[in-house]
């Protein structure tokens, strides 16, 4: 269910960490909380972001929820297909990213958790 | 044993199909309710193209009796009830003495002598209170909360009427808009009603809560073919937005009044008295200072409910209704703009977040269904 080649956050956002660039995205607990998502706010490139700071939101129908960045870094890339299919985020969360961000401390992942216990913490 | 807690929701006789059927459930109103099942815009398109099933069960209902039982109706209520013929229905206010919303609700004419008043979920002890205080001295009239004798289940899409066929002997298509007949529907005694909350044709189908579930799952099987699915109060939502019909305690409530919200149609002018009656017509010869607009997001952005509201650097009022619909796939929303400012056409700019953000005012509703 939750990819093993990634962390997590208890705030529902996945962190793929490649050498000193990640890519940032929702879980699937995330985006059935949500419903059917209809607008993601994206920050802009070269903003830069501390561990735990909002850089977006996202919003379906009903509810809208922040997005925080797992890690300190500095946006390289959003995924502006997000702009006019954001539903894509419900088909696959854990293959579409949302923000890719040059890392600040490639090293720092305190505070994450792997998918065995993010699993758990949303059974 | 232990007591249940005070603010336990209530749950309608349809909650456990609405469970069954994997339903995301939400408190509203104090009822236990469907969100969803599928999926918001799912259930929103399948009510546009085919048909959705909605539990209404915790909509309330108040019966008006007695030989002077259309006088009491009047008192209380802004339109003109002395119209309607049985079986018959309107759209009206419960008014203050200002001439701002109590509630809105529908008067069902059942007899010359007896109505029923169909009210909203969070406000049935309120209406009922306000009802039995404004009908006093009026003569021989008592006002009964009969809530909890019914459920209410809505058929709602252009293929509602074919469904519904299929379980009764009733002919639907002689029920006409705001008409309501009796008869069996799936061998349940029904109130078969040609109104809805959706801006699509339907019915809204009253029976006892005992025979609720046995409705509701002929309902489902009839219609399922036909692209019938079960729809909850999130479609619910976006699909009375997109027809502009107003949510009560969002888009009116006792700070606005029935003119300001564009409603000055369900007041019965020529009728002698009725609360709220000397306001409105002061406000009608004088004007409004404001008006209820629809409006669309120009840039990017949803507006949502109690988001500010600006025209220029001025903070004029707070979004009362806004979202992204499903079907017109665009960010509207409702709001009370100063009336110089309300013409379609005008721009106003939503703070989503601490930004803000470009809007326009467009034509109400946004949405009209394909009639003929």
């Amino acid at each position: 269910m939750y990819p093993s080649d990634r962390h997590y956050t208890k705030e529902h956002e996945w962190i793929s960490v490649s050498g000193t660039t990640a890519r940032v995205g929702i879980t699937d607990y995330a985006q059935q909380q949500l419903g059917d998502v209809v607008f993601v706010e994206l920050p802009d490139v070269g903003q830069t972001f501390d561990q735990g700071a909002q850089f977006g939101s996202i919003e379906s129908v009903k509810a809208v929820s922040d997005l925080y960045c797992p890690m300190a870094g500095t946006v390289v890339e959003v995924n502006t297909t997000l702009v006019d299919r954001p539903e894509t985020v419900n088909a696959d969360p854990h293959g579409v990213w949302i923000i890719a961000i040059e890392l600040t401390h490639p090293d720092q992942t305190a505070g994450l958790i792997d998918a065995g216990a993010y699993a758990e913490l949303v059974s | 044993m232990t007591d249940a807690p005070v603010a336990a929701p209530l749950k309608t006789p349809l909650h456990g199909r609405h469970l069954a059927l994997g339903a995301k459930m939400v408190t509203f109103g104090g009822w236990e309710m469907p969100l969803q099942y599928a999926g918001i815009t799912e259930e929103h398109l399948a009510v546009r193209r085919a048909a959705g099933l909605f539990d209404v069960s915790h909509m309330g209902e108040i019966e008006v009796a007695g030989t002077d039982a259309l006088a009491a109706v009047q008192r209380i209520s802004t339109n003109d009830a002395a119209r309607l013929d049985i079986g018959q229905a309107q759209y009206s206010a419960l008014a203050t003495p200002e001439g701002t919303f109590v509630d809105d609700l529908l008067v069902y004419r059942l007899a010359d002598e007896h109505f029923m008043l169909v009210v909203n979920a969070a406000n049935i002890a309120k209406d009922f209170a306000w009802i039995r205080d404004g009908i006093q001295g009026v003569g021989d009239a008592v006002a009964v909360n009969t809530s909890s004798r019914y459920a209410l289940i809505a058929v709602q899409g252009p293929r509602a009427l074919e469904i519904v066929q299929t379980l009764t002997d009733v002919d639907l298509a002689s029920i006409g808009y705001y008409r309501f007949a009796t008869g069996e529907v799936a061998n349940v005694r029904s109130t078969i009603s040609r109104t809805g909350y959706t801006g699509e044709d339907g019915f809204e189908i009253f029976v006892a809560p005992q025979v609720a579930e046995r409705l509701w799952g002929a309902l489902l099987s009839a219609g399922a073919p036909a692209g019938l699915r079960p729809a909850g109060l999130g479609a619910r939502d976006t699909l009375r937005l997109e027809a502009a019909m107003r949510l009560s305690g969002q888009d009116i409530d006792e700070t606005t009044s029935v003119l300001e919200a564009g409603l000055g149609w369900i007041v019965g002018w020529e009728k002698p008295e009725f609360v709220g009656r000397e306001a409105l017509v002061r406000q009608r010869v004088a004007g409004v200072t404001r008006k209820l607009v629809g409006f669309e997001m120009i840039e990017r952005g949803i507006a949502r409910h109690g988001h500010p509201v600006y025209v220029g650097e001025e903070r004029v009022g707070v979004v009362t209704s806004g979202t992204r619909t499903p079907f017109l796939e665009k960010a509207i929303g409702l709001t009370y703009l100063p009336s110089a400012a309300s013409a379609p056409g005008s721009e106003c700019a939503i703070e989503i977040r601490g930004r803000r953000v470009r809007a326009r005012v467009v034509p109400l509703p946004f949405y009209t269904r394909a009639r003929g």
